[in-house]
């Protein structure tokens, strides 16, 4: 018994002690070593496991990943516990989660050699306090999505920052129930994106020195479509200005102009209200029809009109000072208006059935009220702009507000779920 | 031996192979009654899996010489998957009583304890070969399991590990060509990155399709399918193969057209990701054999959220290989840029060949796909 006893406190004294040293010898391990424990701990993770990430910087070199349901990932914050993929040999992203109720926290993944934290098709997600980073700064070589939830439901993503993403920087797709708050988005080409998701909150977050600031979308192809019912508020969205560096594989994100606010395109049901939105150089906010030049429609279910969209209570100033004309639209636009463009631009694009069946000069149903003073302009971009409306009158209308998404991590009605709404 | 009685088979019925085969079995079955008495295969269907491969009985003899135990069955696919140019020894194994259910278009209904075996091995000189690694895919009584085993230097035994190194290949080929690259063993979960559809784990291989071909089995040659009915591991195919659906051989232009070749190739490689619930899923590019319709399949097709390889903007533009990202990614071996994103290190030149030469034969109206915005 005495002999058992010994033996057991002895091996549990030699356990100590290696993981006493695993810890403090983790910066000078090779990267096999640290991958490794790292992906193992990954793979034998069980529900309810916490895996901390010690302080320091570790260098990997594949991706890792991640499939056990209800597993948290947990370091020390996001300038201390840094997973590095700097000179990546193999695989697809930093960190590829395929779970359920997954939580990471407080770490930062940098110079992925394609995506940085990518999560598929889980439910209850929370990502927070994690920073994705490509650290050169903008350069088409970056990955294009720092940080990347597709197909789940329940998603939050907070306190996060993103920098140097070739597409975009806090990204969701294909999505249902999402809040997206308190982030940093900067050095990206698009700060956030909101693609073919329903439900979705988007507050309290910076948008700054990208291409574009946020865009609010729909795109053709993709399994799920009809996003709608997105609310953008309390959000700086501002001298979002850096030459897009996307790669022109990468599709429409290849042709947003430097200085687009942000953007609202073939979505219906979107409230923007109380952001501050100013100084993007193109124009502060622009509201669109999907064309189809930035690449062919080949999906029946899509439409690429945009409706219901109500912008009020923001603040929009010194937008569209110097265009950038990668667009045809923007050019020509541009060189009728003597260079400088308006805060607010909308096509005026509005679907001939929508226009037969309904009366009136806003089918449509943009509504723009309450933003103090700010330029505007209906381009009329269906037309070659021969009807061009820069009076805000027709838009002067309301729609109803929409529903504060309720997600599990943030109960419903409480301060935080709503933003202060 | 093989090739004498290919010869002599050719031509004839099915029914007439099987009856010379199976009067070669049962001869086999009785010299078989002389060799010393082996240990019968282990399955195992929970944790802990065995360390050894050893354990499992699955070989007889010394290890890497892969001779199959008493009812390790070989097999074969009419189009695998590309692996870094390695030769690949397939087994299946079933629980004596049990039976895989056919099923025509899908891998087929394997029952609880099943057991396929993959080894991987590259020429190692005097027409040796080195084995890297073995894998398993094991029927668990909660599903199927992917083990990977790696084969010790002395060729001796191969051990479980969830996390495997790389490996540094080296050989040379039977044409001279020498080669050296990093050769990347999966990952316990790299195994579903790959198998798993909508959270389930599956086999790829084994679908009537890919099984409907001859096989040159110790005693004779035999169509896969009927050698299964036959030993018992397969209930409910067709009376004759023919009947069963069959995909081309990639590398035999008689086996099936040009597309048929380039379809089968594209199915085994990428459709196991790319389909509706698997890890692409989400892309929408839906590369299975039974796709039709030219938008899921990539024509004119913007990748958007996905692909990026230079300057190219769709995925597959009819008579312009070049301009197809489809090709250019098969093409890469940089990560992210390269397709499949895991289990390849380097170009698979025959098979990014075959589909180029697809791409190229297809019709592309008018000037092909309408150019971007600029």
């Amino acid at each position: 018994m005495k002999t058992r006893k010994t033996r057991t406190f002895l091996a549990g004294w030699i356990a100590l002690c290696g993981s006493v040293a695993l810890l403090a010898g983790c910066s000078q391990q090779s990267p096999e070593n640290f991958q490794k424990q790292l992906q193992e701990q990954l793979i034998k993770a069980k529900a309810g496991d916490v895996i901390e990430v010690p302080e320091g910087k570790f260098h990997l070199d594949r991706t890792l990943s991640l499939t056990a349901d209800k597993v948290t990932i947990r370091g020390k914050g996001m300038d201390k516990s840094i997973l590095s993929f700097a000179g990546q040999k193999e695989g697809g992203s930093g960190l590829l989660v395929k779970a359920n109720d997954f939580v990471i926290e407080d770490v930062a993944i940098e110079d992925t050699a394609g995506d940085g934290l990518t999560i598929q098709g889980g439910n209850n997600i929370t990502v927070r306090r994690v920073r994705v980073e490509w650290t050169r700064g903008p350069n088409p070589l970056n990955g294009p999505y720092a940080i990347y939830p597709a197909e789940c439901k329940n998603v939050l993503v907070e306190e996060s920052v993103a920098k140097g993403a070739s597409d975009a920087g806090i990204y969701i797709g294909q999505s249902d129930n999402v809040v997206m708050r308190r982030n940093r988005a900067e050095y990206n080409v698009d700060g956030y994106e909101v693609e073919n998701s329903q439900h979705v909150d988007v507050y309290d977050n910076i948008a700054t020195h990208n291409t574009g600031g946020l865009g609010v979308f729909n795109l053709p192809n993709l399994p799920k479509q009809g996003g709608k019912f997105v609310r953008v508020f309390h959000n700086q969205i501002y001298d979002n200005n850096t030459a897009n560096f996307a790669p022109q594989s990468l599709g429409a994100i290849y042709h947003l102009p430097a200085g687009t606010g942000m953007y609202v395109m073939a979505i219906n049901n979107v409230e923007v209200f109380n952001n501050k939105i100013h100084d993007n150089n193109t124009t502060n906010i622009y509201v669109i029809e999907y064309n189809p030049s930035l690449g062919e429609v080949k999906d029946a279910r899509y439409r690429p009109f945009t409706e219901q969209v109500y912008l009020h209570d923001n603040e929009i100033t010194g937008g569209g000072k110097s265009p950038d004309v990668r667009l045809d639209d923007v050019k020509a636009l541009s060189a009728a208006l003597g260079g400088p463009l308006p805060d607010v631009l909308y096509d005026g694009v509005i679907d001939p059935q929508i226009r037969a069946a309904k009366k009136g000069a806003n089918p449509a149903q943009i509504c723009i009220a309450n933003n103090g003073t700010f330029t505007f302009l209906n381009f009329d971009g269906g037309n070659g702009f021969k009807h061009p409306v820069s009076d805000l009158k027709t838009y002067q209308c309301s729609l109803p507000k929409l529903e504060a998404v309720v997600i599990p991590q943030l109960p419903a009605g409480s301060a935080a779920q709503t933003g202060g709404q | 031996m093989v090739e004498t009685l290919n010869a002599a088979l050719k031509g004839r019925s099915f029914t007439g192979w099987l009856r010379r085969c199976a009067m070669l079995v049962a001869l086999a079955a009785f010299f078989g009654c002389v060799r010393p008495a082996q240990s019968p295969v282990q399955s195992f269907v929970a944790e802990p899996f065995p360390q050894k491969l050893s354990d499992w009985h699955l070989f007889s003899g010394r290890g890497d010489a892969l001779e199959p135990n008493q009812r390790v069955l070989p097999y074969d696919l009419n189009t695998p998957l590309f692996s870094d140019y390695a030769a690949k020894h397939r087994f299946v194994w079933m629980p004596p009583g049990t039976t895989a259910q056919y099923r025509p278009d899908q891998v087929f209904d394997f029952p609880v304890g099943t057991i396929l075996v993959k080894s991987f091995g590259f020429p190692a000189g005097g027409g040796k070969e080195r084995l890297i690694e073995t894998r398993l895919l094991v029927h668990g009584k909660d599903g199927w399991v992917g083990l990977a085993y790696v084969w010790n230097h002395k060729q001796t035994e191969a051990t479980l590990d969830l996390v495997p190194d790389p490996v540094a290949v080296r050989y040379t080929d039977a044409a001279g060509g020498q080669h050296a690259f990093t050769y990347y063993i999966p990952n316990a979960n790299e195994c579903k990155q790959c198998h798993e559809n909508s959270r389930v784990m599956l086999p790829i291989g084994p679908k009537a399709r890919n099984l409907n071909k001859d096989y040159a089995y110790a005693d004779c040659v035999a169509n896969q399918l009927a050698r299964w009915t036959q030993a018992g591991y397969l209930q409910g195919a067709p009376q004759s193969p023919q009947l069963a659906p069959r995909a081309a051989q990639w590398d035999a232009p008689q086996s099936g057209t040009l597309e048929d070749r380039a379809r089968a190739y594209l199915d085994n490689n990428c459709a196991h990701c790319h389909q509706p619930g698997a890890t692409a899923g989400y892309t929408g590019f839906d590369l299975r054999l039974t796709t039709q319709g030219p938008a899921a399949l990539g024509v004119c097709r913007s990748p958007n959220s996905a692909g990026r390889v230079g300057t190219l903007i769709y995925d597959l533009v009819p008579g312009k290989p070049e301009e197809s990202i489809l090709v250019a990614r098969m093409e890469s071996t940089r990560p992210k840029e390269m397709m499949p994103q895991i289990g390849r290190s380097v170009v698979h030149e025959e098979g990014v060949a075959l589909v180029r030469e697809w791409v190229r034969s297809l019709p592309s109206e008018g000037a092909g796909c309408a150019a971007g915005a600029h």
